[in-house]
């Protein structure tokens, strides 16, 4: 099959290094946070500061793995915005869960 | 469909389709609506999980004075602490963190292999999809694990309230179904078959997808198509799904 006439000519470029060394940083940062976390689930007291740290720290994973891995952040300015802003409905989500949870019998 | 060259689109004019806005192809684009379409269906998950813990009581005394009991809601670290082949040895949360490992792992395998399709390198393409897919199925066989000790349950039994034949009972439970539960309110179990029972099977379903990848590579099926786009869009789903393993991490393990 390699000699088949109409096989396309495939050009294979070299890897690029530097795109290749900046993955691998952005997955030491995930893990490193991943290990902050861990220590703040033993070290800190469970309160509203605990539970607002983790979900700072799992943003800042969040746009790691969509901005860095996923690539959102270099693709068109409208394809980012185009899947950014309905997640805006999620925290419409949350809002809304809450208030109709309020009505509900305690369990 | 993909066959079709750059040179007969840029034909058409920009209204005939000639150029996308969005500077994706329609197939990148449905997967990352498909994607935000799945991440309601989490966040619906997640949120309804965080309400209903919020309406039970919580567990007041100190860490060491936890045991379980149906009358509030479990502290996850007391659940989760049992590594394999270690029994009766306490690492909170251990085994869940290697979990989370292995699947941050398997995304950058699986980024690697996009940035091996970008260059045309099939062979680079086939040796990060493959380790992508052992990736996966390391962390499912991790999950069945968790899932195992879940539903077997702890050494000692605790003490629930159930309704048999009309009139409520005290006995000892071991482990947990959908019915019945150990270490807390019913709901507590529910939620935990439900979350990572759904992430569990997006992730086989990545898997699956993934190795589908792999076989169209082996077999030069991208070489003749003259792009490794299919790996981009099955690269943008298994990325969600360790995106969501984050949430799941945060919102049901640490919280």
């Amino acid at each position: 099959m390699a000699h088949h006439s109409n096989e396309p000519q495939i050009t294979v470029l070299p890897p690029d290094k530097e795109k290749i060394k900046k993955l691998w940083t952005v997955a030491g940062i995930l893990g490193a946070v991943t290990a902050v976390e861990f220590i703040i689930a033993f070290t800190m007291h469970h309160g509203a500061a605990k539970t607002s740290l983790f979900v700072i720290l799992t943003i800042v994973k969040a746009g790691y793995i969509v901005g860095e891995f996923m690539h959102l952040r270099y693709e068109v300015k409208v394809l980012f915005w185009a899947i950014l802003i309905p997640t805006l409905f999620i925290i419409w989500m949350l809002v809304a869960f809450v208030y109709e949870g309020m009505q509900l019998p305690v369990f | 469909m993909s066959h079709s060259s750059a040179a007969t689109v840029s034909e058409k004019s920009v209204w005939d389709g000639g150029s996308s806005p969005m500077g994706a192809s329609y197939g990148k684009l449905m997967m990352w609506f498909f994607l935000l379409s799945d991440a309601f269906t989490f966040s619906g998950l997640l949120i309804t999980y965080g309400l209903v813990r919020s309406s039970h009581p919580a567990f007041e005394g100190l860490p060491e004075a936890f045991t379980f009991s149906t009358e509030y809601w479990p502290v996850p670290e007391k659940v989760f602490e049992a590594v394999p082949f270690l029994h009766g040895i306490t690492l909170p949360l251990v085994f869940v963190g290697i979990m989370t490992f292995i699947l941050i792992m398997s995304s950058v395998t699986m980024v690697l292999a996009v940035e091996a399709g970008h260059r045309m390198d099939r062979k680079a393409v086939e040796k990060w999809m493959l380790w992508t897919i052992i990736g996966g199925i390391t962390f499912l066989s991790c999950q069945a694990w968790e899932w195992t000790h879940f539903i077997v349950g702890t050494d000692t039994p605790t003490m629930v309230k159930d309704f048999v034949n009309g009139q409520w009972i005290t006995k000892e439970v071991t482990g947990a179904s959908l019915k019945i539960n150990q270490y807390g309110p019913q709901p507590f179990a529910d939620f935990f078959f439900f979350i990572t029972g759904f992430h569990g099977f997006h992730v086989f379903s990545g898997v699956m997808f993934n190795f589908l990848i792999y076989y169209n590579t082996v077999t030069g099926v991208y070489d003749r198509r003259g792009h490794y786009e299919m790996v981009e869009k099955v690269g943008l789903y298994w990325h969600f799904v360790d995106l969501v393993w984050v949430f799941v991490f945060t919102f049901f393990y640490l919280v």
